[in-house]
């Protein structure tokens, strides 16, 4: 009898274990964990216009949920959303990270794709809605923001670039100035550039040595203006070979270069009484790609053995290549780029260099020109200001002062 | 006359996209454009004279230099084979003998003429760093600082990437930054030459 009651107890508590087991893991209503708490959405939304573009930006701008960095602290980021109309399909076009509050929407400026309307353009002067929500680091979303409408316009004048308006303004100013003084017969000194006075030398060099002098304008355009700096110095360099009778070869890559070089070497050595010398072979289209383009350079300097080699213009991983097959060949050469990253390769291989502004003084440098001579010396001038006020910039900034640092920036 | 009409069309274009500089409106940016697609026009109509120059240089070569007859004749069969091959339409697609030729001659060729860079840096830099004077001594010690900056140096190697960083950032871009403000205002000064008719040798004789 006691053997049955124990039995029984221990029945009736493995019963009671295993209801209190099963009751605890049963997903009732009771235990279920609570529903995560979403995010407050952004408020005060507001839409303003882009006030330095051609109508095709707005700028959205809000406050931030009051659960970013603070309360529930569970915003991850903010998504924006556009319409066309209150009722109308709302196209997301942003999300923002946590913290961040504006986004710039830069719509597309074609109004239609494959002829169909574009969603993501914008077009001044139309109502865009914008409206926007949280999300939080768990993937739920806050409810929408309050629907906001704005505009973009097509502004006429850039407000960032005002401090560079004036600043060419006052540049020149100075070159009108210095040229005026300079016709006035005030005498311009302009310091001594190693390789614009190396160019005679060169040239009578060739001529000694009777062999053709190659002149390249790099791989630019025609329109570049290290190349255009290229005809001027071209122009100096054919009227003295038309002087002293030596063959000049200028290989282009580009036909308009070819007809601006053709009629340059021409008026040269028209110029210089020479006509006759004239050869509109010896100014010839090679190709327009780069390395081909070499190929055909560096064969011709060692066919032709030339004596003297420049190189003016806007030049690229072909430098070394042009200026080291010249050094071989044993030839003088004279370059001139505005490529900061050829530079080291020309100063390496070349005789002489014309470092950037170099280049585009040599023609002031050469004809001795009042005309030419003024913009060197405003520009001489002009770099006096600019690194005063840079100078000024970094000071006063050092001091938080932030004046002429504002003088020196712009908005892009 | 036959010069005042092309300085006349520069100082009114000159002056028209300085201003367009600082209106961004979208009829602005339709002048900027449309100029740039005139530069295109323009590229695209002198090409036959391109062309042109190529075809009587290399054949007069051909004809008067026997040395060079044989590389003469090869351009000109070359320049005839990648024409006739890029007639048809579909000759840009893939697979077409033209992007053939192109692929598999032309490019190799190029990468061929490319890979001489790394001969004559070698070249080069043997010339650069050769230690004739206190400065180039210096130039010698800073590339070779720089250098090693890719090498792994042990318990140094900290200490010599702060170098290199000091090196890169402070003197050479404050070098780099120099050039290029020079360079801007020689571009301005040359721009206002030519706006103003002072610059003109582009313009060839009168």
């Amino acid at each position: 009898m006691i053997r049955f009651k124990i039995r029984l107890a221990l029945i009736l508590i493995s019963a009671s274990v295993l209801l209190l087991f099963g009751y605890i893991s049963s997903p009732g209503q009771e235990l279920e964990a609570p529903p995560e708490p979403l995010p407050a959405p952004p408020t005060n939304v507001v839409i303003s216009d882009d006030p330095n573009d051609d109508g095709h930006t707005t700028i959205v701008s809000w406050q931030l949920s009051r659960d970013d960095g603070a309360g529930l602290n569970n915003v991850m980021a903010y998504e924006i959303f556009r319409s066309t109309s209150p009722e109308g399909e709302f196209l997301q076009v942003g999300v923002m990270g946590k913290g961040l509050d504006s986004y710039i929407d830069r719509g597309e400026k074609e109004k239609t794709r494959n002829g169909e309307p574009n969603p993501r353009y914008i077009g001044a002067g139309i109502d865009y809605y914008y409206k926007m929500r949280a999300k939080s680091t768990t993937g739920t979303y806050s409810e929408f923001s309050e629907l906001v409408v704005g505009q973009a316009k097509n502004n006429w004048y850039h407000t960032g670039k005002t401090n560079i308006m004036i600043a060419v303004l006052i540049f020149s100013g100075l070159v009108i100035y210095f040229i005026t003084a300079a016709k006035r017969g005030k005498e311009l000194y302009v310091r001594p550039i190693a390789g614009i006075d190396a160019v005679d030398e060169s040239i009578g060099r060739a001529t000694e040595m009777g062999r053709p002098i190659l002149f390249v304008l790099g791989t630019g355009t025609a329109a570049d203006l290290a190349t255009i700096a290229g005809y001027t110095i071209l122009a100096r360099v054919a009227k003295m070979t038309a002087d002293y009778q030596t063959k000049v070869l200028v290989p282009v890559n580009e036909p308009v270069m070819l007809a601006v070089a053709q009629e340059t070497v021409k008026s040269a050595y028209m110029e210089a009484g020479r006509p006759d010398m004239y050869d509109e072979q010896n100014i010839f289209y090679v190709t327009a790609m780069q390395f081909p383009f070499v190929a055909a350079v560096c064969g011709l300097m060692i066919r032709e053995q030339t004596a003297t080699n420049f190189y003016m213009g806007i030049f690229h991983a072909e430098s070394l290549i042009l200026a080291e097959t010249g050094a071989i060949t044993g030839a003088i050469q004279i370059s001139g780029t505005d490529q900061l990253a050829q530079l080291p390769f020309f100063i390496a291989a070349t005789d002489y260099t014309l470092i950037g502004e170099e280049l585009y003084a040599a023609s002031g440098y050469l004809s001795k020109e009042a005309l030419l001579l003024g913009p060197v010396k405003a520009q001489d001038y002009a770099k006096v200001i600019l690194l005063t006020l840079l100078g000024l910039a970094v000071i006063t900034w050092s001091f938080g002062w932030g004046f002429f640092k504002s003088l020196i920036s712009t908005i892009s | 006359m036959r010069r005042q009409i092309p300085l006349y069309i520069v100082l009114v274009c000159g002056i028209v996209f300085v201003i367009q500089f600082f209106i961004p409106s979208h009829e602005s940016e339709f002048i900027f454009e449309y100029g740039q697609d005139w530069v295109m026009v323009i590229g695209i109509l002198a090409l036959p004279l391109g062309i042109w120059s190529y075809l009587r240089k290399t054949w007069l070569t051909a004809v008067k230099k026997p040395k060079e007859r044989f590389f003469a004749g090869v351009s000109l069969f070359g320049f005839a084979i990648m024409m006739l091959t890029g007639l048809k339409r579909e000759s840009l697609m893939a697979g077409s003998l033209y992007m053939e030729l192109f692929e598999y001659v032309l490019i190799p060729i190029q990468a061929t003429i490319f890979s001489l860079l790394a001969f004559y840096i070698a070249s080069a830099a043997y010339r650069a760093f050769r230690a004739r004077s206190v400065i180039a001594t210096m130039l010698l010690g800073t590339a070779f600082i720089v250098m090693l900056r890719l090498i792994p140096l042990g318990p140094i190697s900290d200490v010599n990437q702060a170098l290199v960083g000091w090196i890169l950032s402070v003197p050479n871009m404050a070098a780099k930054r120099g050039l290029l403000i020079g360079i801007g205002l020689g571009a301005i000064a040359t721009c206002i030459k030519i706006i103003l008719g002072i610059e003109r040798t582009y313009l060839g004789r009168d």
